[in-house]
Order: C-alpha cells, then sequence, then structure tokens
C-alpha cells in the first residue's frame, strides 16, 4: 500500500502545502533546497536535533580530520541560504512523535508543528558495542560532527589510536591519524577489512597499503571489552587475552537506521523505513530519504539500504520532484567513493548477480579495477583504485546492462572506451 | 573575492560573490545555482559538476589534472573547454570568470 492514489501529490501539484522535513543532515537539506529550485511555495520546515546546519559528513573522516578542510567547507550551503529561500530551520530539535490523524509532528519541547507533506530524512545511528567499558572517556564513534571533534583533538603525533571495525570510515579514520603521526590498530572480527562491503582483492590491496603506512591489523580478533584508568579509555582487551594500548579508540562497526519515528506513524519498517522508487512510505503523506530508508533497487530487482551522498541526493531529488509533480528523475545507477592517503576508490553498482570478477590493471601499481560479472557478462559492480575511465565506463555499463567481453576488459591495451561501446 | 558568472542552459544568467580560496562549484551550490549537482562534494570523483569555460578565461583556469581529465573523458557532451568546476580554485585573477552549464549532469 503506497499512498491515497486521491490525493497524490503528483497528479494534483499545488505547491503551496506545508512540508515539514525531520532530519536536517544530507538527505533533509538537500531536499528542502530542491523543492525551492523545483518551485515549491508553501512553507518549508526543517528540523534537526544537531546544533549545525546541514553539512557534509564525508570529510569528517578524510580532508576534514586531517586538518585540510575548515568547518565552514563542511556546510552543505550558507547559513544566509535557508533565510533567502525562506526555510524554516529548526536546529537542536528534536522530533518526539508524529500524529498521523491530525498531521503534526511533535517537538520534544512538546510543541506541535502542522504538516500537509511530512519528509523523514533522520538518518541512521552508529552502531554501539556492548562490551564492558564501552563507556569510558575516549571510547567515541563515529558520525557527526560533533564526534568527529572529539576524535580530531585525542589525536596527535605519538598518539594512539585503535579503531574497531575495518570498514571504510575506520579504515579512512586510521589513515587520517597517520597523516596527522598519530599511531593506529585496526580490529577486525572478520579475517579481512572491507568484508561486508568490498571484494577480497581490494581488501588485501587495502590491508597492504595501509600497513606499508604504518598502520597494524589485528583480524579475526574478538573484543572483550576497553579498559583503562580514571574513567579514561587506556587499551583493548581483546579474546586471546591480550589488551592493546591505546589512548582512544574509534568504533565504527555499522549504523543502524533510525526507524522509531517512522514506527510510532505506523510506517513499515524492515532494516530502514520502507519506500517505494518515489520515495513514498506506507502511510500516505510521509515519505522517507536517505540512510533511513530500505529502498528498491530497480537495477537488481531487490531493495536494500545504501548508505551514500549519492543515494541521499538521489532520493531528495525523488521526494521534490514527485511533490512538486515533475517527471519522476531516472533511476540511478548506486554508486560510492572513499578517499585514503592518495588513493581514490570509486564504486559503482552492486555485487548481487556477480558470478565473476575479472581484474584490470595491477594492484602492484595501485591503480586497477575489479569487475563483477554476472553469468551473461554483465557489469554488476565495478571497484575502481585510482581508475577514473574503468569507473565512469563501469557505472555506465552496469546501467545499461551491455555484456562485455571479458578477455577485452583484462586487456589495459584495449581503452575502456573501447571495451564500454 | 570574485565574481563569478554561471550561465544556465536555458540562458538564466547567476552572478555570484565567490571567497577566494573556494572552488568554482562550492560557489555555484552555496548560492543554489542550479544545474552544478556536485554529488561528491568536490573528490573529483562523480563529474556532475561539469562546466564549460568561457574561452576568454582558458588560459586563467589552467589545464585539468589526469584525474580530473579521466572523469570528463566519459561525462556527457564534452567539449574541449570543459571543466569539473570543483577543481578550478577561486582566485582575484578569475574575477568576472564565466562558466556555462550543460543540459543536464548525467
Ligand atoms: C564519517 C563518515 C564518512 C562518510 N563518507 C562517505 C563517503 O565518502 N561517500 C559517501 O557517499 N558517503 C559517505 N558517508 C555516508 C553519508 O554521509 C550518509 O550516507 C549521508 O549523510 C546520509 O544522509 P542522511 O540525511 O540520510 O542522514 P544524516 O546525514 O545522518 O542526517 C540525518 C539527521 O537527522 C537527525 N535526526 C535523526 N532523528 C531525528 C529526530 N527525531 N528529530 C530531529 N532530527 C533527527 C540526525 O541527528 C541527523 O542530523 C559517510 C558517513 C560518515 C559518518
Ligand atoms: S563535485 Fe564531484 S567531481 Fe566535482
Amino acid at each position: 500500500m503506497t499512498g491515497d492514489p486521491g490525493t497524490e501529490a503528483a497528479q494534483s501539484p499545488d505547491l503551496s502545502g506545508r512540508v515539514v522535513i525531520v532530519g536536517a543532515g544530507h538527505a533533509g537539506g538537500s531536499a528542502a533546497a530542491l523543492l525551492r529550485q523545483y518551485g515549491w511555495t508553501g512553507p518549508i520546515t526543517l528540523i534537526g536535533d544537531e546544533p549545525l546546519i546541514p553539512y557534509q559528513r564525508p570529510p569528517l573522516s578524510k580532508a576534514w580530520l586531517k586538518g585540510e578542510a575548515d568547518g565552514d567547507s563542511l556546510a552543505l550551503r550558507p547559513a544566509s541560504f535557508y533565510t533567502e529561500q525562506s526555510i524554516r530551520l529548526r536546529l537542536s530539535t528534536g522530533v518526539s512523535g508524529i500524529n498521523t490523524a491530525a498531521r503534526m509532528v511533535t517537538l520534544d519541547s512538546g510543541e506541535a508543528v502542522a504538516f500537509d507533506h511530512l519528509i523523514l530524512a533522520v538518518g541512521a545511528a552508529a552502531r554501539k558495542l556492548p562490551v564492558p567499558g564501552a563507556e569510558l572517556a575516549g571510547v567515541l564513534e563515529l558520525r557527526t560532527a560533533a564526534d568527529a571533534e572529539l576524535l580530531k583533538n585525542a589525536l596527535g603525533p605519538g598518539k594512539r589510536l585503535a579503531v574497531i571495525g575495518g570498514g571504510y570510515v575506520g579504515l579512512e579514520a586510521a589513515a587520517s591519524a597517520r597523516a596527522l603521526g598519530a599511531e593506529a590498530v585496526v580490529i577486525e572480527r572478520e579475517p579481512r577489512v572491507l568484508a561486508r562491503v568490498a571484494c577480497e582483492e581490494l581488501s588485501g590491496f587495502f590491508q597492504d597499503y595501509h600497513a606499508a603506512r604504518g598502520v597494524t591489523f589485528e583480524v579475526n580478533a574478538q573484543v572483550q571489552g576497553f579498559v583503562g584508568t580514571d574513567g579514561r579509555v587506556g587499551g583493548v582487551a581483546l579474546g586471546d587475552g591480550r589488551t592493546l594500548p591505546c589512548d582512544v579508540a574509534l568504533v565504527g562497526i555499522g549504523a543502524l537506521p533510525h526507524e522509531s519515528l517512522a514506527r510510532l506513524a505506523g510506517c513499515e519498517c524492515r532494516q530502514g523505513i520502507v519506500v517505494d522508487e518515489a520515495t513514498r512510505t506506507s502511510v500516505a503523506h510521509i515519505y522517507a530519504i536517505g540512510d533511513c530508508t530500505q529502498r528498491p533497487l530497480p537495477l537488481y530487482g531487490l531493495s536494500g539500504r545504501l548508505e551514500s551522498v549519492p543515494n541521499a541526493l538521489e532520493q531528495a531529488k525523488q521526494v521534490a520532484s514527485l511533490l512538486c509533480g515533475r517527471p519522476a528523475p531516472a533511476p540511478e545507477t548506486p554508486w560510492f567513493w572513499s578517499d585514503q592517503y592518495d588513493i581514490k576508490l570509486q564504486i559503482a553498482g552492486l555485487p548481487h548477480h556477480a558470478v565473476t570478477r575479472v581484474i584490470r590493471g595491477n594492484p602492484a601499481d595501485a591503480k586497477f579495477a575489479v569487475f563483477h560479472l554476472d553469468a551473461e557478462n554483465r557489469v554488476q559492480a565495478v571497484e575502481a583504485i585510482n581508475a577514473a575511465p574503468e569507473f565512469m565506463a563501469g557505472r555506465l555499463l552496469v546501467g545499461n546492462r551491455k555484456p562485455v567481453a571479458p578477455e577485452k576488459l583484462r586487456d589495459t591495451s584495449v581503452s575502456m572506451k573501447e571495451v564500454a561501446a | 573575492m570574485a565574481k563569478i558568472i554561471f550561465i544556465e542552459h536555458s540562458g538564466a544568467t547567476h552572478e555570484v560573490d565567490a571567497k577566494t580560496g573556494l572552488s568554482v562549484m562550492e560557489a555555484a551550490v552555496k548560492n543554489n545555482v542550479p544545474g552544478i549537482d556536485a554529488d561528491c562534494g568536490g573528490a573529483c570523483a562523480c563529474a556532475t559538476c561539469h562546466v564549460y569555460v568561457d574561452p576568454a578565461w582558458l588560459d586563467k583556469t589552467g589545464k585539468p589534472s589526469a584525474m580530473e581529465e579521466s572523469m570528463l573523458d566519459f561525462a556527457e557532451n564534452v567539449e574541449s573547454n570543459s571543466r569539473l568546476s570543483c577543481q578550478i580554485k577561486v582566485s582575484d585573477a578569475l574575477d568576472g570568470l564565466t562558466v556555462r552549464l550543460p543540459e543536464s549532469q548525467h
């Protein structure tokens, strides 16, 4: 069930309704701006519980953490933008309830705010590690600018960082810590880093690259708890009895979508707020976008949760187009990037139906790509290391589903233009 | 500060005052100039900040890096004056820079 067809915004675009957006992050901030760009004339209220205007999170583990970008450059748009565009920003304001019948949201203060259309852009929360000592000072997570500030202040020459979880955010933080002169150890439960999100070749490449730059690894490792003195972390206790000393620990073991508000409103949730290809939830007049959603992946005939900026932007476009009565934007190929040291990783697609992998280039040159092909030699996903042509052509191929010749793909003397032609 | 002029595909013109040190992309996004998506926020990873630099300014904006060039290679409707605007830094020398926007970034 999606929406009530009689009041479907796309069918009778009334651009004057009251839009309330909960969550002033990447998705919420972008949706507000796009609504105005597409001609929405009604009141737009953007409510967020963080004290900051909408900002980008990717630099928090990369350029910003290394001190290469200032706070101003994090903001999606300057504060004046919201005034100029008559977007009412309510920061440091949490939403605690939704009354679907009366079409109101309730703020933490008890105040009610009425809406005609409600967009949930509430993001996700860092997953907690339920072990003894997790409450010690210096055991950090990295989701918000405030988290990043704590981490940055704890790093510096000679400091020891223990990263729990070898995902992208953890590896990026380790690389940034090295750039700041700190030591870094990455503790991973699986036999390899990036186990959930990348192929073996890529995991191996990143682990070697980090190791050559002084990061140490503990794989197949169980964290029993954190130990410390005077309420401050001093080490990570492992399952094999060892304790690794550290001055600061970063827990980076994934994120859980914020679902509680949507559940209160009766929206179907299944590892994320379930939405359709136009961001409608199961409840009329309520939409959801960004990290908090369980969304269709039309290229793969599946649904899933994507935690990326391109996903937040795609869904922001979808909801703004729907409300403003514009044609639905064409589905995009999911993609992602990560920067570590001088390495640019770009990934397009998802390897769900892949049966073979083709490697183009040589990992030893830090310039290569792994293509994931299905049984008909169609590219399902590409993981590109310092290989922009492979990424760009691969992204096209994932979208247009044209079969490729694996021997050409493997042969770097054949250009990607020719492979994709 | 430098004045940057963005001309949309439709012909609509936007004049913005850009702080030195920002990228041309950031100057557009922060002023809500439509037509520059900048999905990756300036990481030279997405090619959705494609612009055509007015030929009179090509000397001053300089040459794209190898990475930028290969990203552009696969962008749509690329011309010899195509650039990724996140890779052009605003400076006093660029006061008056005019760039045109492609019909779409995808
Ligand atoms: C350190 C880090 C690095 C990353 N690097 C990359 C990268 O390189 N590339 C990439 O594509 N993606 C990256 N990501 C992911 C990307 O930042 C997210 O996908 C994106 O921010 C999602 O946007 P969102 O608006 O859905 O959620 P968020 O940006 O998390 O925004 C949600 C907002 O809603 C607020 N909120 C939640 N509940 C309520 C409530 N009840 N009331 C009021 N406000 C509420 C939250 O506090 C938050 O401010 C990174 C993320 C992190 C944390
Ligand atoms: S903003 Fe992504 S390449 Fe310029």
